[in-house]
């Protein structure tokens, strides 16, 4: 058991725990965060990405005792801000979302992709999902959607 | 009144992006524990003798002397034992549960388990026929008489992962006497007849409800029977909730997956015209039988692909291998069929002499053509028109023939094809007997109760908004949950592009008669599958309509290949669908692309093998489905041609966009390398193989 200590969707955290506990555990069991899915529990489908410290990252592939003094946003954060009302509007719109088990990890995908790059090209958009598995829309709607918000949320990033 | 095909929000968006929506792995009930599996170590043979640990306090095993029903799955050839007694038939077989609160010490009580087997040998060669279907159409064989000549190819495709994002899964619990399974499902009546069947229960004690579902793709058709049963008898001798949830290797290596296949074409050649086919199908069933019988016959009646024969002698086996079970795919052996027939036709148009294009259009079925067992092709087919469009709008015939003659590495294909929509046969008559309730409340809302799962193709947003618009309400007034078989008849499966066609048929019917009747209060309508009058069809020797209707399809497919490494690059892709009527074109848009980037895969990109009866990709990274950067654009246009007992005219959509994928990169592969395609999937290995062998 050791403490560890992080910033969880805007609130500080001190948990007591096992440090080689994988981040998606404690999200889902211990914070009762389930929009992060497990899909395959070794960073290859990005169901379970989270935001660590703004950028995209697989919360099953990170240790508890990594994210000590980090900043980690789940979807469930997320979905309170303004940048997720533009691209959930546009996912909505586009048609990005089918069995929806991938999407809160297409979504945070999305963030991190917009925050660092308010402009992405069709190219740059999918190397920005590539670490994101989907299988009901061969992506081709998803694109689409990055495209939009990137569109509607012309001055949030 | 507005044109029902205008796109609308889909109702579950909200829930979905912001994470809220409910996955069976996000449930979690007080007490619970979890289930995992034990499972054979060889293909073949018999258990010896089993040793088992002592097991802490609150910890349980889970047999086949549990199970006090019938120790075997209830689905259309039952063979499939809940936990094995004695005999192994593939590796990985299921034998017993480990149950408890923590699963570190269930990990640690499976390790504990010695199993000692007596080893027999393992048949992995396709030598144990277990099916065999033959028909003819016309004369059959006798066209082979005193003809010119013989042209002969095989065709072969191998095994595919249906890769659901989400693992498959259950949560079970008890409510008093009844045992019930929450769960990542298809089907939630195969689900709870092949648990009543195991329990040997009474109807009213077992209650199946469906749990948001991420993806099933035919995946979730009969597997999720195996572990609910499973599951089910746990929880019934336990008296607690139990999750089994599997982890993705398990789901890789254990799960049913698409049929590998084998086929044999032969043309009779007389006056340089194909006077009569000759096909044999073989598939591989895995180590048991299950609805592989129903797979072989779909991949049959689709000998002829979008083409008409007036000669066919056709034929087919299934073949019992010591492997992981093969099962339903989007697909449903269709995909294994159109592959070998528009390769076949485009391969002999070609060795004939002629412009293959214009050799497959002379042959296209026309309206009022026999079907491949003499059934009748009633509705218009608009395949002329589609195919103009689909070379229109991607310059097919500038670039085929720009690429053929520059030989370098760029390739363009086009594959034809169609999909029976509904049950096989009789089967919606015979089998399902669909039954569905709409029920007026006093609050004036309507609420759908069917058993048709929302598995991501968007049902609960188009049923709600066929009833909504035939009832002329606000779709808020339209109400659909999840299926519970507490609440809802059983409308059948959610297979074979039924759903909106057969089962949103009838709730058309029941909304007329609701909508004649709206003065009433608190009052249901039932309504029950009726098989339009003039089908006929005798399964047993393959004569007749097969399907009520057709849905057909056009993919065109560009691609580049590298010279160097062979990798081939998708560049874009043009379709053109007649589904009849779209119920919502955005949805219908998003099951083309997703069933064509599937059927794509399929043909140049998913690799699945096993070694000894192993399979040898046992996670995402082994297994390789596209991500976004091996898809391309896909531009996608749909022709209207409604169909007489479809609500508004819609016929199937889910499995169609999937079946014309694999021919059209591969002969796009062809055009590209100037080589000819027998395989799928076409990998950078095979093209160096067909490079090399000049």
């Amino acid at each position: 058991m050791t403490e560890i200590k992080f910033k969880l969707n805007g609130k500080k955290q001190v948990i007591k725990s096992n440090p080689n506990r994988r981040l998606l555990d404690v999200l889902r069991e211990d914070f009762d965060l389930t929009g992060s899915k497990e899909g395959c529990g070794e960073g290859e489908c990005g169901a379970c990405s989270v935001l660590l410290n703004g950028q995209i990252a697989n919360s099953c592939c990170i240790p508890l005792a990594n994210v000590d003094g980090q900043d980690i946003v789940t979807i469930e954060g997320f979905s309170k801000t303004k940048e997720y009302q533009v691209i959930k509007d546009s996912f909505a719109e586009a048609g990005g979302v089918q069995c929806g088990f991938c999407t809160p990890g297409m979504i945070i995908a999305t963030q991190s992709l917009l925050n660092e790059n308010p402009h992405p090209s069709d190219y740059e958009i999918k190397i920005g999902l590539s670490g994101n598995l989907c299988r009901c829309t061969g992506y081709n709607l998803i694109i689409k959607s990055v495209k939009l918000a990137a569109k509607d949320g012309d001055d949030l990033w | 009144m507005k044109d029902i095909s205008k796109s609308i929000n889909k109702v579950d968006n909200e829930e979905k992006i912001s994470g809220q929506a409910k996955y069976v792995a996000d449930y979690k009930m007080d007490g619970m524990l979890y289930a995992m599996t034990k499972r054979s170590t060889i293909a073949k043979g018999e258990i010896v003798k089993i040793e088992y640990p002592e097991l802490p306090e609150g910890y349980y095993i889970i047999d086949h002397k549990d199970v006090q029903g019938k120790n075997i799955i209830k689905v259309i050839f039952e063979d499939w034992p809940v936990f094995t007694d004695k005999q192994i038939t593939y590796l990985y077989e299921p034998i017993m549960l480990v149950i408890g609160p923590d699963k570190s010490v269930i990990v640690d009580i499976l390790d504990k388990i010695k199993i000692t087997y007596k080893e027999n040998k393992p048949i992995f060669e396709w030598t144990d026929s277990v099916i065999d279907y033959h028909f003819d159409k016309g004369q059959g064989n006798r066209a082979f008489d005193n003809v010119d000549k013989v042209i002969e190819h095989t065709y072969q495709t191998g095994y595919q992962e249906q890769a659901y994002i989400e693992p498959q899964g259950f949560i079970g619990y008890p409510e008093g006497e009844k045992t019930t399974l929450l769960g990542s499902i298809q089907c939630p009546y195969y689900v709870k007849n092949a648990v009543i069947q195991a329990l040997g229960e009474k109807n009213e004690n077992v209650r199946v409800i469906q749990a948001h579902v991420g993806g099933a793709f035919g995946g979730k058709e009969e597997y999720p029977s195996l572990i609910g049963c499973q599951l089910a008898v746990a929880v019934k001798k336990i008296k607690k909730p139990i999750k089994l949830i599997f982890e993705r290797e398990e789901d890789m290596l254990v799960t049913t997956k698409r049929h590998p296949s084998k086929t044999n074409f032969k043309a009779a050649i007389k006056d340089n015209k194909i006077v009569g086919l000759k096909a044999h199908v073989s598939i591989d069933a895995g180590a048991t039988i299950g609805l592989s019988g129903v797979v072989l016959s779909r991949a049959l009646l689709a000998v002829s692909g979008a083409y008409t024969f007036d000669h066919l002698d056709v034929s087919g086996n299934v073949y019992r291998t010591n492997t992981v079970p093969n099962g339903a795919f989007r697909g449903f052996g269709a995909p294994q069929m159109f592959f070998a027939v528009d390769m076949f036709i485009e391969h002999v148009g070609k060795e004939l002499g002629y412009n293959p294009l214009d050799f497959r259009q002379k042959l296209l079925v026309k309206q009022g053509d026999r079907t491949s067992t003499n059934g009748l092709f009633r509705d218009p087919v608009l395949m002329p028109e589609m195919i103009q469009k689909a070379i229109d709008e991607s310059d097919y015939k500038n670039k085929i023939k720009k690429y053929s003659q520059e030989k370098n590495f760029k390739g363009i294909g086009m594959s034809l094809f169609f999909h029976g929509c509904g049950f096989t046969g009789s089967g919606e008559k015979n089998i399902i007997k669909a039954k569905v309730r709409l029920k007026k409340t006093k609050d004036d809302k309507v609420h759908i109760l069917v058993a048709a799962v929302d598995m991501g193709q968007g049902i609960k947003t188009t049923f709600r908004k066929l009833i909504a618009h035939m009832l002329d309400l606000d779709i808020e007034k339209v109400v659909f949950n999840n299926p519970d078989t507490d609440f809802v008849p059983d409308s059948g499966p959610t297979v074979a592009s039924r759903t909106m066609m057969i089962v949103g048929g009838l709730l058309a019917r029941a909304a007329k008669e609701m909508k004649s009747r709206w003065v009433e209060n608190d009052f249901t309508v039932e309504k029950e599958y009726e098989q339009p009058d003039y089908i006929e069809y005798d399964e047993l020797h393959f004569v007749g309509d097969a399907y009520p209707a057709y849905s057909w399809g056009v993919n065109i497919v560009e691609v580049e290949v590298d010279p160097v490494t062979y990798q081939v690059y998708i560049k874009k892709s043009w379709s053109v669908y007649d589904v009849g009527k779209a119920i919502d074109e955005k949805i219908v848009m998003g099951q083309a692309d997703g069933g064509l980037a599937q059927g794509l895969a399929y043909g140049y990109l998913e690799v699945m093998n096993h070694k000894d009866g192993k399979i040898m990709q046992k996670n995402m990274t082994d297994y390789i489905i596209p991500t976004a950067m091996d898809m391309s654009e896909m531009e996608t246009y749909l022709f209207d041609n409604p169909y007489a007992f479809g609500p508004y005219g819609a016929k199937g959509v889910g499995e169609l966009p999937l079946i014309g994928g694999p021919a059209a990169i591969a002969k796009a592969i062809e055009n590209a390398i100037g080589k000819t395609v027998y395989k799928i999937p076409v990998t950078p290995e095979y093209i160096m193989e067909l490079m090399n062998n000049d």
